[in-house]
């Protein structure tokens, strides 16, 4: 395999500036942030330049490596520090460092008044670094330190104004909640060790055809643990709905465009695994299956733009993890929805941004309305996100996600229609909570706060949105033109299976599919656009609505079912340390002090006895010995 | 001179030339002190670039004769594991002279004392990983306990003369029941025809003893170790102990002292009764991972910041222990470098803890509130000592846990299965106090603290840089280590499981 000496800068760029900042602290406030969005923008140079060098190579040739140095070697478990960029990673790389730049530049103005705006700046290019390593590593160990260096960022930058404690406690629940899952990765790399004596990706496939189906299925399901934590997939979901308590622009970048995306990097990276797992495969789809329907369902009931926005990420990922469980098709249009939900989720997100900037941090849509008028930019730039996560054609969201249902419905036997019908049905929820949020926020009657003054944003802010749109607009055409991305990608999956039947005309599943958002569309017309909305959310409404509101009771029942029994154990193990083990000790310790009670003259007293024991204990000993050896 | 004992002398040397000062002049006895000890850190790196790691046998050794009658000898020398625990002990003892600058002031006694105390246990922790004689090793495990028994009584808060009792107390009953299984040695190896205490003599002496002789002689060995370690049930001395000593105190106690509970578990008890020690791992392990979710527990719930770093370090030594019993080389040299690695990342919490307790006058974990923005720099290093104790990859404390878990796995796949959970209570152990301590709003009595003045800033940033460093590159360790724990494999006759179903092997 061909090797690269610059993979390194990649990650190493954007580290260098998060050590700079936070190491230079406020001597670097006036530039820290044109410092980390050069280093940022480099990184994406680096990464053009491997793209374009790639796409110079012959297929076989395409992928490069660079070990860096031996990290942990020990008996048989050896595992180098390097780097893999294959088709698979120049995807992410260029998403991360394409993506990363515009949010790095946009939040030069958005972050613009908040006085800690450099060491915002150190914890994105943490970030970038950390998630570079994450799609970078050519080991799961390597990758381990990328997903839990990602995950501190993610910490960081929800907690960034954790000064309220709300906002500390949602970046608490966001690591705690991704341990679970990273549990589920760490033990998919014990497994890996155990039985085939290996963790790096390279290994495990070639190994993989060797294994029993039970070893590969354990790796798998525990994959999929390790993703549903990172991607926010059910049943690990319920972090991510508060952890938009960090500033917009890391909703966008972090929380909608990358990090969560991670998990389905995971699962597609591990095709090897999940190819000859078809138990793993079917727990993948199950969770992505749940999960889209999920996301969408708690969507329809969110009045907080980014919390509508947040359930939407969970849903649409819950689209890539199914496709992800469909095989060797599933895998390009999961990649090719993740990249293309990537441009209009991030370029919506920071559009939610724009209009929080113009109404003064507002994020309740009951409070917005007819905002078209004041800020047209930012509106038409939401239109076009809009229009293509609903799966309007020609729009970016139409190409991979009707992709997605068309892979569904072609599974074998009952699976395809039951999947089916379920991306089915989530393209119709789709279409209504995201209508909802278009038509509160932008069309329908103004119901602004008495202060409100709305107004477009700044050219640092719409710019970064508008170069965002063009892949909204353009690149699921761009993508399924001549099948570049799977022809790119299929390479690294291997042959595909010739089993795969078409139940459906392709367009027939359009035309289905276009139906489903068109009915999901009228309803939010009808209810939002041609009815009054109430400013403040109605109270009396059906149980359902309000089990929809609590997100469907995600954090009940994760309280009832793991906090509180775990309170209980601590608790428990408190009481017991106190009473009873504690308790032994101190009763023996009554005694051998009751007896010894002639030597407590003083604290120095027991120093003394204590001498004199070592002296007696030696005696004993020479004693012992003597009698021994006569 | 063996280096090794002119090393070990040094801090003695300076010991008695703080004695000979003026004990008024404290300024003079601190500088004395520190400049003795940053000496002895010095000459300890300076050996451990001397070492030849492909070679297992003991270096830099040399044998006096002490007591000859009984085959006593004074012998010394260090392989990988003594090596790592000197280096870390040395490069220790000198940053918590620094970060404590004050400790010695208000106790029982005179600074001059506390000094005293200080260097005369630094003697004795190079002394007690050097020492290659079990007998000499006895001595110094015992006479160990008095300065740190005046540490904490003399210099300590609260009820320390309470918790320095309790610490003797429990001590002094393992050292009886090790100095007992140190008698039946002596009568193994003269009957079998060669007294000795030399270790290496008697790495070859279960050949020639029954099981239940060697049971039970490990069994006195074991429990001596599982109270230092501390392993549950036999740890309720810790918290008491951390609670009541100093920072500076707390960090020599858990980052060294109690590793000789874990040091002599590998060379005692596994190295001369590697049968027994078979015999006895089920129960260690379960014992192991007993101690990792019950110390996570208790740290869950703990209301005190010396108290949480206690239980945190119960559940980590656990790790220790079940990385040890697990009989791979995983596990083994996980095991050592955890020793290494906690020893840091304790000192960390400790000393930084130490810093928020003495600038808040206490130690109550809801005194305190939104540090982060009063005290960023101290906030910092808390949040990163949480995160090194937590085992973030990146961070030292990651390499080590994970090779205990990854080496566990591969024999006992149910103990590490359950033990991995810790992971998830190593979070919310450390995020719960970050949040109370750092995050939320800034609560009275907290507006008006101190950041980190320019010493103590001095003092904790190669503390931070060893836990980052070796995170990133932890070869120069391990290469020191692996050829030890091969060697302690090899010798007591264990291989590592092959992969299951790897089609090369």
């Amino acid at each position: 395999m061909n090797t690269s000496s610059s993979l390194v800068y990649l990650i190493a760029l954007p580290l260098f500036g998060a050590a700079t900042l936070l190491l230079g602290g406020r001597r670097t406030d006036k530039w820290g942030h044109l410092l980390a969005t050069a280093l940022s923008a480099s990184s994406f140079g680096v990464g053009l330049y491997q793209f374009s060098a790639m796409l110079g190579r012959s297929t076989e040739e395409r992928a490069v490596t660079q070990k860096l140095f031996s990290w942990i070697a020990v008996g048989d478990f050896n595992i180098d520090a390097a780097l893999l960029l294959d088709q698979l990673s120049i995807c992410f790389v260029l998403l991360i460092t394409g993506v990363g730049t515009l949010i790095h530049i946009y939040s030069i103005s958005y972050m613009e008044h908040d006085e800690n705006r450099r060491r915002f700046f150190a914890y994105l290019n943490l970030f970038i670094s950390a998630m570079l390593l994450l799609v970078l590593g050519n080991s799961y160990l390597n990758l381990y330190v990328g997903w839990e260096g990602v995950g501190l960022a993610s910490y960081l930058l929800i907690g960034f104004w954790n000064q309220k404690p709300a906002y500390a406690t949602a970046s608490k629940k966001a690591f705690v909640m991704n341990r679970v899952g990273d549990m589920g990765l760490s033990f998919a790399i014990m497994i890996a060790f155990a039985t085939l004596g290996t963790t790096t990706f390279a290994g495990v496939a070639e190994q993989s055809h060797h294994a029993s189906k039970a070893a590969l299925t354990a790796i798998g399901i525990m994959l999929v643990v390790a993703a549903a934590g990172k991607s926010a997939q059910f049943p690990l979901q319920a972090w991510l709905g508060d952890a938009m308590a960090g500033p917009t622009p890391v909703s966008a970048l972090i929380h909608a465009a990358t990090m969560v995306t991670a998990g389905v990097y995971l699962i597609v990276r591990s095709h090897f695994i999940f190819d000859l797992a078809p138990t793993a495969q079917l727990v993948v789809v199950i969770v992505g299956a749940i999960t889209l329907l999920f996301g969408a369902i708690i969507g329809t009931a969110k009045d907080d733009i980014k919390k509508a926005l947040a359930a939407s990420t969970m849903s649409q990922i819950g689209y890539m993890i199914l496709a992800a469980g469909l095989g060797p098709i599933g895998y390009v249009f999961a990649i090719m929805h993740l990249l293309t939900h990537g441009f209009f989720k991030a370029s919506m997100f920071l559009g939610a941004g724009s209009v929080m900037h113009g109404m003064n941090d507002e994020v309740n849509m009951r409070k917005f309305g007819n905002l078209r008028k004041f800020m047209p930019i930012t509106f038409v730039t939401f239109a076009l996100g809009y229009l293509a996560i609903i799966g309007v054609p020609p729009f970016a969201g139409f190409y991979s996600k009707d992709g997605i249902i068309e892979t569904a419905f072609n599974a074998e036997g009952v699976k395809g229609l039951i999947l089916g019908g379920a991306t089915l049905l989530g393209a119709a929820i789709t279409a209504f909570y995201m209508s909802r949020v278009m038509i509160l926020t932008f069309t329908s009657k103004a119901r602004w706060d008495a202060e409100a003054h709305p107004h477009e944003s700044p050219a640092l802010m719409w710019v970064p949105i508008a170069v965002l749109s063009i892949g909204s607009v353009a690149s699921g055409f761009l993508f399924t033109r001549g099948d570049a991305l799977a022809n790119w990608l299929n390479p690294l999956f291997g042959e595909h299976g010739g089993e795969h039947v078409e139940r459906f005309a392709p367009i027939v599943v359009s035309a289905m599919a276009l139906t489903a958002v068109v009915i999901g569309l009228a309803i939010a017309l009808m209810k939002y656009q041609f009815a009054e909305v109430d400013g403040v959310a109605p109270e009396n409404v059906s149980a359902l609505t309000r089990l929809v509101r609590k997100d469907l009771g995600q954090d009940s029942f994760n309280e009832a079912v793991f906090m509180r029994p775990g309170i209980a154990i601590t608790e428990a193990a408190e009481k017991v340390d106190e009473k009873v083990i504690d308790g032994a000790v101190r009763g023996i310790g009554g005694l051998a002090v009751g007896a010894g009670s002639v030597l407590r003259k003083s604290q120095s007293g027991f120093a003394r006895s204590y001498a004199a024991l070592i002296l007696i204990g030696s005696i004993v000993l020479l004693l012992g010995i003597w009698v021994v050896t006569q | 001179m063996s280096s090794l004992i002119t090393l070990g002398l040094l801090p003695l040397i300076g010991a008695l030339l703080v004695a000979a000062l003026p004990s008024e002049n404290v300024l003079r006895i601190k500088q004395a002190a520190l400049a003795t000890t940053v000496l002895t850190a010095i000459f300890g790196i300076y050996i451990a670039t001397q070492f030849v790691a492909a070679d297992t046998t003991f270096q830099f050794a040399q044998s006096l004769r002490w007591i000859p009658a009984f085959a006593i000898n004074f012998s010394v020398g260090v392989d990988g594991l003594a090596l790592a625990l000197i280096v870390m002990s040395v490069v220790l003892t000198p940053i918590v002279v620094l970060a404590g600058w004050h400790e010695s002031e208000g106790g029982r006694w005179s600074a001059k004392v506390f000094y005293i105390l200080i260097l005369v246990l630094e003697t004795m922790m190079i002394g007690v990983f050097a020492a290659t004689d079990v007998f000499l090793f006895y001595v110094i495990f015992e006479a160990m306990l008095i300065p740190v028994y005046f540490l904490i009584g003399g210099y300590g808060t609260g009820e320390r003369a309470a918790a320095a009792v309790k610490f003797l107390l429990y001590s002094l009953f393992g050292g009886l029941l090790m100095l007992a299984s140190i008698i039946g040695i002596y009568v193994v190896s003269s009957n079998a025809g060669y007294a000795s205490f030399n270790i290496t003599e008697l790495s070859g002496l279960h050949t020639v003893m029954s099981s239940t002789t060697q049971n039970l002689l490990f069994l006195g060995f074991f429990i001596a170790f599982a109270i230092k370690a501390p392993l549950w049930p036999l740890h309720t001395w810790l918290p008491d102990a951390a609670k009541a000593a100093t920072p500076g105190t707390s960090v020599l106690l858990l980052g060294v002292l109690d590793k000789v509970g874990t040091f002599g578990m590998i060379r005692f008890c596994i190295t001369i009764f590697p049968d027994a020690s078979k015999t006895f791992t089920p129960v260690i392990i379960v014992l192991s991972v007993i101690s990792i979710l019950y110390g996570a527990f208790l740290a869950i719930r703990a209301r005190d910041l010396k108290r949480l770093i206690a239980y945190t370090s119960i559940s980590h030594f656990g790790f220790i222990t079940m990385g040890i019993f697990a009989m791979t080389t995983q596990g083994l040299s996980g095991a050592t470098l955890y020793m290494f690695n906690h020893g840091f990342s304790t000192a960390a919490l400790f000393i930084v803890g130490g810093w928020m307790i003495a600038r808040r006058g206490s130690s109550t974990i809801a005194d305190f509130g939104g540090l982060q923005r009063v005290t960023p720099v101290m906030a910092w290093m808390f949040f990163i000592a949480g995160m090194s104790s937590l085992a973030l990859p990146g961070l030292s404390s990651f390499v080590s846990e994970f090779l205990v878990l990854v080496g566990t796995y591969t024999r006992y796949p149910v103990a590490a299965v359950i033990a991995t959970i810790g992971i998830v209570l190593a979070a919310l152990y450390i995020l719960i106090p970050v949040q109370r301590t750092l995050h939320g709003p800034t609560t009275p009595g907290n507006e008006n603290l101190p950041d980190l003045n320019l010493r103590e800033k001095i003092a904790i940033a190669p503390v931070v840089a060893v836990i980052v460093a070796f995170g990133f590159y932890p070869s120069p360790l391990l290469n020191i280590i692996n050829p030890t724990s091969a060697h302690v494999m090899q010798g007591a006759g264990f291989t590592d499981p092959a992969p299951t179903e790897n089609a090369g092997k």
